[in-house]
């Protein structure tokens, strides 16, 4: 690509939204699958809704029904926590008045405790949060650094200022914890320093860049400086006006050029990245809402507008580019507050819509038309494992010092080191953290995870001793038909349909035939969680 | 702790993302790493099979295959009296008296060299041939060898073609940028114990009549996979669970029995976890899968190292002679290259003061490692090290030369690439332009 054309895309926003036409949402041909979809139509409940549908329209393509409550409830539960709900929170959710009862779970859900630990994952992901190689931060840093990003979370710091906090950082390491995004590194140089700055907030990978802007970009990072301190693995980050800028390919030092081809003039006391970080965050600047908002709609709807979200570039272009500049427009006039942002896309009927194509044929369809099924993340598939079972996970710190003590029972989406890890985080494909690339993470099922939730000691001993099950049959004159729904609304979050009923006896009755009844509910319960619809988000 | 007296050594500290490669000591010429392809036209039938006993922690080279009888207690301790070998010239020590019987089968390396003390940065270096530190995290031979004798090649089998018995590692990610398809198949459980439970493939808990009930039973409640009907995310789900099936309730999973095997034989290997492992190891190559490790931990002897000797020698020397023989019995040995070694050696000078009373520490400039069987010439060292197995003293052996040895003993080109990020083709070893030190590939092998 040349350097002018790819300027042109840093320095233009998208074109103005197009006058949109409102059209009647069609229905699917089929009829809707309960209990996975609510019947009638698809209201378009907000802008994205009229963005997506009138795309969705000119391709021809039917958007399929809503997803049924149930289906909500649990959606928005792993979504926004990476938990899912209990069998109680699933009854007072259908109990609620059926009106803003989608919208108060949400509200309810930004507001916990464990949205904060499941976007600190997130973020920790994208941030390279490890003790050990390749990036090397060192125990002390790592809890340092999550905490920061913890915090930054739960007091909802805005996405802007939390970009410039990282980018700016200097200091200590272990008491200014941003300065540990410069050293959350494979190698701490420019251009390495320029590669993540660029895949962290501008979305973009610079091995797809032209030379020349590479090396431009390396320059507002050629002054930053590193030294040790007397305390162990400490580190000073530190602007070092006086540090010579690494040479470049015309053999003499690489200088800041803005990814849009200016050059600014930098005053040899002022530290480049300020510079850099005010030409960012610049309102004008469409780069960064545009990544932001893409990275965290990525989340939360399995697949980001522009495909990968840490891939955009001119030739990249989004699948819905209206939508795309409709919301990177609002993330910015949202003053960049995430959980308003998130508030906004839980609330369209395209975040609510079933996972279940409206038909058969469109299966790789990457408009929208339903809630993309995807596997649940490694952390996240065990924790909701051990939340019905009452089963922990043993984690303990590769190294022996400084030693990391993690309670046991601590949920795996809370840890904050990247190299603390198990044999089931690692066959479920969490990310090693080594990059920052969304695409670490893999959710690819594979015969090696489904040997081990069908039939490892690890997980058979789970359900085989499951507290929940346990819990649910010492209710006091409990009856089979309530044993029942409690297990499949503990584990499914939601009631059992009548076929379902009428196989489970069937099984029970064959189990008490062979003298094994002690055995029926258990096999159930181990079959409830391999079932699709448990390993999968939809 | 281990730091500390690491920095105390020279300045090497245990977990630093080093980059020293022990240049200067051994004098090696920069011949960087596209020397040395003749491997490939040897005639011989490549190897088929790789078991690699990794040594987890870094073993002792002076104590096994680099004994130092006239170095003196500070460096020999109580192991003081090499054996002969059945090949005139070669000594082992003293605890490896079953493996001195073997001597004609095995190619002693005794010039390992690449001065990295850090057990993560060590073991990266030594299992991928790259040096660390570099912005990609390179497979593991492991994982290049999955890569290239099975999944390249159409592997069919239902056992995962590179496994791990028992644990894996976690130091670093085993299959890098090949991705999690990559990763080692990890048996978990003990095959020492009666019953083998091979992670998933085995249950000691579920006889085979509930299994399948069970799946009878996931079959017909699965209404929302039915609902999802032919959706690609389906059609992967489904072909895992059916594979997934065929391992536990099929023939295949029987590898894993090791009670098929006689009482005697189990017993030769030795009626531990090692031991056992060797011969699990023996019937997965039996049944052609390309790429073995076993994990073998408790090598990181900082403290009374050598108490623990005592004990762990022994048990090694069984169950890697055991497994020599019996390959060799079996007309297997030519076609499987069985590989010894960790990721450093250890100090040859014992720390005789607190707080290590008695240990070794990480070694990285000069340390062993053993290759055998695959068609590689057997009954010969190769390279020394100095009097004190501080030093190699001829013929250096850097990771990279030794796996480029391995990889066209494979039949794997080792100049040649593996698919990297996005499309890219990589060097699978380090080329010449990384100006590595190198002392060559081991000619003197094939």
């Amino acid at each position: 690509m040349k350097s002018a054309e790819f300027s042109r895309h840093f320095s233009s926003g998208l074109k103005a939204i197009p006058l949109l036409f409102f059209f009647a949402v069609a229905q699917p041909a089929r009829e809707p699958v309960l209990p996975f979809e609510k019947p009638g139509a698809v209201p378009k409940a907000n802008k994205i809704d009229e963005l997506v549908f009138s795309q969705l329209d000119a391709l021809g393509i039917k958007p399929t029904y809503l997803c049924s409550d149930e289906v909500f409830i649990r959606r928005a539960y792993l979504d926004l926590t990476g938990t899912a709900p209990t069998a109680a929170q699933v009854r007072d959710y259908l109990a609620a008045p059926a009106a803003n009862r989608r919208a108060q779970v949400v509200n309810r859900l930004l507001d916990s405790e464990a949205y904060i630990a499941y976007q600190a994952l997130k973020w920790c992901d994208v941030l390279r949060v490890k003790s050990e190689f390749p990036v090397n931060l060192w125990p002390n840093a790592v809890q340092a650094y999550h905490r920061w990003v913890s915090t930054a979370i739960r007091s909802n710091q805005t996405y802007d200022q939390f970009a410039r906090e990282l980018l700016t950082a200097s200091g200590v390491n272990f008491r200014d914890p941003p300065a540990n995004f410069y050293r959350a590194v494979q190698k701490k140089e420019a251009f390495t320093l320029a590669s993540t700055a660029a895949l962290t907030f501008m979305g973009s990978r610079t091995s797809r860049w032209p030379k020349d802007r590479f090396e431009g970009l390396a320059g507002f990072f050629s002054k930053v400086a590193y030294k040790s301190t007397l305390e162990w693995k400490e580190e000073i980050v530190f602007f070092d006006p006086d540090k010579p800028a690494p040479k470049g390919a015309n053999g003499l030092p690489i200088q800041a050029v803005f990814p849009d081809g200016k050059k600014p003039a930098i005053d040899p006391s002022v530290d480049p990245r300020l510079v850099f970080t005010d030409w960012l965050l610049a309102p004008d600047n469409p780069y960064f809402s545009r990544a932001g908002a893409n990275r965290l709609w990525s989340w939360i709807m399995g697949r980001g507008i522009i495909h990968e979200p840490d891939d955009i570039r001119p030739d990249n272009p989004p699948s819905n580019p209206a939508l795309m500049a409709y919301l990177e427009t609002e993330f910015r006039a949202l003053g960049y507050d995430m959980r308003k942002f998130y508030r906004l896309v839980c609330a369209s009927s395209t975040y609510q819509l079933s996972s279940i194509p409206s038909d058969p044929a469109l299966t790789n369809e990457t408009h929208f038309s339903c809630y993309r099924m995807r596997r649940l993340e490694a952390e996240v598939l065990i924790d909701i494992i051990n939340q019905f079972t009452g089963g922990i996970e043993s984690y303990s710190s590769p190294i022996p010092e400084p030693f990391t003590y993690i309670p046991n029972g601590k949920p795996s989406v809370e840890i904050a080191d990247g190299s603390i890890s198990s044999a089931f985080l690692e066959m479920f494909g969490r990310p090693s953290r080594d990059s920052g690339m969304e695409s670490e993470r893999n959710n690819t099922p594979s015969a090696e995870q489904q040997i081990h939730l069908f039939n490892s000691s690890h997980i058979q001993d789970k359900i085989s001793r499951s507290a929940g099950l346990r819990k649910i049959l010492a209710q006091p004159n409990v009856k089979p038909e309530r044993i029942l729904e409690d297990l499949y609304l503990s584990i499914l979050s939601r009631r059992p349909t009548d076929d379902e009923k009428t196989k489970v006896g069937a099984y029970f009755q064959e189990r008490k035939e062979k003298n094994k009844q002690g055995e029926g509910l258990i096999d159930l319960s181990w079959a409830l969680i391999n079932s699709t619809e448990y390993i999968m988000k939809h | 702790m281990e730091d500390k007296k690491g920095r105390q050594n020279g300045g090497v500290s245990r977990r630093d993302a080093l980059r020293i490669l022990g240049t200067g000591a051994a004098g090696a010429a920069m011949l960087g790493g596209g020397l040395g392809a003749q491997g490939l036209k040897s005639g011989k039938p490549f190897a088929k099979s790789v078991i690699q006993i990794w040594m987890w922690g870094g073993p002792t080279h002076l104590d096994t295959f680099d004994p130092k009888p006239d170095a003196g207690y500070d460096f020999c301790g109580p192991l003081k009296n090499p054996i002969p070998t059945n090949v005139d010239g070669i000594r082992l020590g003293e605890k490896l008296v079953r493996l001195a019987k073997n001597a004609d089968k095995m190619a002693v390396i005794r010039s390992m060299t690449h001065g990295n003390n850090g057990h993560e940065t060590a073991s990266y270096l030594v299992q991928t041939g790259h040096a660390p530190g570099g912005a990609l995290t390179y497979p593991c031979v492991g994982a290049v060898v999955a890569l290239k004798k099975a999944y390249d090649v159409g592997y069919k089998g239902l056992v995962p073609p590179y496994i791990v018995l028992t644990r894996p590692q976690g130091r670093f990610d085993e299959a890098g940028f090949l991705g999690q398809k990559f990763k080692p198949f990890a048996t978990g459980g003990n095959p020492a114990d009666a019953v083998f439970a091979v992670e998933g493939v085995v249950s000691k808990d579920i006889p085979p009549e509930r299994q399948e009930s069970r799946k009878g039973l996931l079959s017909s409640m699965d209404t929302f996979g039915s609902a999802m009907g032919a959706h690609p995310e389906m059609g992967q789900l489904n072909a895992s669970k059916s594979a997934a099936w065929d391992l536990i309730l099929g023939s295949a999973g029987k590898v894993f029995d090791l009670t098929q095997e006689k009482p005697e034989l189990r017993d030769r290997y030795g009626r531990n976890t090692f031991g056992q492992s060797c011969l699990a190891a023996r019937r997965l190559v039996e049944i052609g899968v390309p790429y073995i490790t076993i994990n073998y931990p408790g090598w990181d002897t900082h403290k009374q190292h050598f108490q623990l000797m005592n004990t762990m020698l022994p048990q090694m020397d069984n169950g890697l002679a055991t497994l020599l023989e019996d390959l060799k019995d079996r007309g297997l040995l030519d076609s499987t290259i069985v590989w010894w070694g960790g990721e450093f050696g250890r100090t040859p000078r014992v720390e005789w003061d607190p707080p290590w009373n008695g240990g070794r520490s990480h070694f990285g400039r000069c340390f062993s490692a053993v290759l055998a069987g695959g068609g590689f010439q057997g009954g010969q060292v190769i390279g020394e090290s100095n009097k004190t197995g501080e030093e190699p003293k001829n013929r250096p052996v850097y990771p990279w030369d030794m796996l480029g040895t391995v990889y066209e003993r494979l039949g794997i080109d080792p100049d040649g690439t593996i698919p990297g990020p996005q499309g890219s083709q990589l060097r699978l070893l380090p080329g010449a332009e990384e100006k590595l030190p190198s002392g060559g590939r081991l000619k003197e092998l094939v």
